[in-house]
């Protein structure tokens, strides 16, 4: 076989490693698994703090405590 | 979910990104003042002999570009990973000592580059001009960050790694990889090298450096930012993880390929060249996948816009990054680059790409994460954070538009001919033409600058004070447009 016959392949091969990936992330199965991994950048704040999309009026106002994280979003512009 | 973990929280080691983002800060002055020196210098000639050699337009250029993209560049990379990494695994950074070493090993190699370059040091390679010296020293700090960031990831409390992470990751992989590769050099003294490739395979081993420095230094680093400090910002979830997921895939495999664009209707073979422009067209969907989601996550929260001049910072440069990956695989065109190349569309083109994206979304990551780590509620001043944006976005505009102006203009000067075939303008006269331009181009930086400047200021007064300035005052709730 000619060598460029299989760089050919390569691009069929790239062809196939896109859909697998789109298959792969849009499985239905997996859309719970990554709707709480979209949740991480609010995970690791205190829980009533919490900012998701549930409560989304008002959110900006929070209790501040002394540790460094509470003060995680800038308050008092809304 | 993970309310367990969110009841204990680790203590973060907030030190380094303390230090990171404040020099984030000074970097940028230091390197955008002399941007506009450099700008200056185009318009009035007379400043090249402020200090001759040392403040020539040759000299400063690379002391420019080496600040902007990795000392003010690199330090928000470097704080914002390491404060993303920790808070989205939730726990400390790991390393010990090779935190510290990170830190102010990057900024005695950003010392060295400000030193050397002025002197005449460099090894011509365009972004990666730093003598070999300083090239060991950078691989050492890399792999040290890379020994931080991965270790944390490995030491991780959570199950998932959050997608800004994995952006992280390819960046500072590749990153390593094109250094390495391609500052591989013959040393004949202590401060001159020559490249170890020769002639079309060395430029095109240059340009798979630089272009990816592009693609996985000034934009997956970056895309990271905006992966966690947006949707942290606005409130709510990234508009789609899924669709980030096949982000992150396609963009890390297509934009490996993309280098040739910059060496069109060179001595690379013609095949290299079209596979260069191939691959940059393609580059387009997921460079605008990206940015999509990006600006959906905004979707149902677009008031926040009105009030909080952050989260304008944050979206505007997913626009202006959505604008320079429209226009870049546009010039990569073969035909496009026959007018483009070695103009100034392509100076303004970067720009669009570096004020428009990677400083703003900086500056806007810089504005959520400086109360954060210094224990405040807010910036001191909002209104300033406003004006600031002002500036920026007016400053970027003013910057790109003169360039394109010019580039175009100075791109069809160059290719006019008379109906004999001899040249319609002599190089002289496409230059005198673009001193319009180089003003207003002096005129946008410099605005940017002063921005910069006011920045500065804000944050030390966020630092050194409890309060902020505008308490009391309704001026700061409701900012206008």
């Amino acid at each position: 076989m000619d060598i460029n016959t299989l760089r050919s392949f390569a691009v069929v091969l790239v062809a196939v490693a896109f859909v697998v990936v789109c298959w792969w992330a849009f499985s239905p199965k997996r859309k719970r698994q990554f709707e709480e991994a979209a949740q991480l950048p609010f995970a690791d704040e205190p829980a009533d703090e919490q900012k998701t999309e549930q409560n989304e009026t008002n959110e900006q106002k929070e209790t501040e405590g002394d540790n460094l994280q509470s003060a995680d979003h800038k308050r008092g512009q809304g | 979910m993970s309310d367990a973990l969110a009841t204990q929280q680790p203590a973060y080691n907030y030190k380094v990104v303390r230090q990171f983002a404040i020099m984030t800060i000074v970097w940028g002055i230091v390197g955008m003042a002399v941007g506009v020196l450099l700008a200056a210098q185009l318009m009035w000639p007379e400043l090249n002999d402020i200090f001759q050699p040392f403040s020539h337009f040759g000299r400063l250029r690379p002391l420019h570009t080496n600040a902007v993209i990795f000392a003010f560049g690199g330090c928000a990379l470097f704080a914002s990973s390491y404060y993303i990494v920790q808070r989205t695994c939730q726990v400390k950074l790991f390393g010990g000592f090779l935190i510290p070493f990170t830190f102010w090993g990057w900024q005695i190699i950003i010392l060295a580059a400000a030193i050397t370059l002025p002197l005449g040091m460099t090894s011509a390679k365009e972004y990666a001009e730093l003598e070999w010296p300083i090239d060991i020293a950078i691989t050492l700090v890399w792999v040290a960050y890379g020994v931080v960031f991965f270790g944390t990831l490995v030491t991780r409390k959570t199950s998932h790694i959050y997608v800004a992470n994995w952006f992280f990751g390819a960046f500072i992989l590749t990153v390593a990889l094109l250094h390495v590769v391609n500052s591989m050099a013959v040393p004949v003294s202590m401060f001159k090298s020559y490249s170890a490739y020769a002639g079309a395979m060395d430029a095109m081993i240059q340009w798979w450096y630089g272009h990816n420095a592009v693609g996985f230094f000034l934009t997956a680093g970056f895309l990271g930012m905006m992966y966690y400090f947006v949707p942290k910002q606005a409130g709510r979830p990234v508009y789609s993880y899924q669709l980030s997921i096949v982000h992150f895939w396609a963009l890390v495999a297509i934009y490996i390929w993309a280098g040739p664009h910059h060496l069109h209707y060179s001595a690379l073979p013609d095949w290299a060249q079209s596979l260069g422009m191939v691959m940059s067209l393609v580059l387009l969907a997921p460079s605008w996948g990206g940015m999509i989601n990006g600006i959906m996550t905004l979707s149902g929260a677009w008031d926040k816009l009105r009030t909080d001049p952050t989260l304008r910072f944050l979206v505007v440069s997913l626009s202006f990054y959505g604008m320079s990956t429209f226009e870049g695989p546009m010039m990569s065109i073969k035909t496009v680059n026959a007018l483009s190349h070695n103009t100034d569309w392509t100076i303004g083109h970067v720009h669009s790409g570096a004020l428009g994206w990677v400083a703003m979304i900086s500056i806007g990551a810089l504005y959520h994460l400086i109360p954060v780590l210094f224990n405040r509620a807010q910036m001191w001043s909002v209104k300033l954070v406003n004006i600031h944006f002002w500036l920026s976005t007016i400053g970027t505009v003013l910057y790109i538009a003169s360039m394109w102006v010019n580039g175009i203009m100075q791109g069809l000067m160059w290719r006019a001919f008379n109906a004999d075939g001899t040249l319609t303008y002599s190089f002289a006269e496409s230059v005198e033409a673009s001193y319009p331009g180089y003003f207003v181009r002096f005129l946008g930086g410099f605005i940017f600058l002063v921005g910069m400047l006011i920045m500065a200021y804000n944050t030390y007064k966020t630092v050194a004070e409890e309060k902020p300035a505008e308490e009391d005052s309704t001026a700061a709730d409701a900012q206008p447009a």
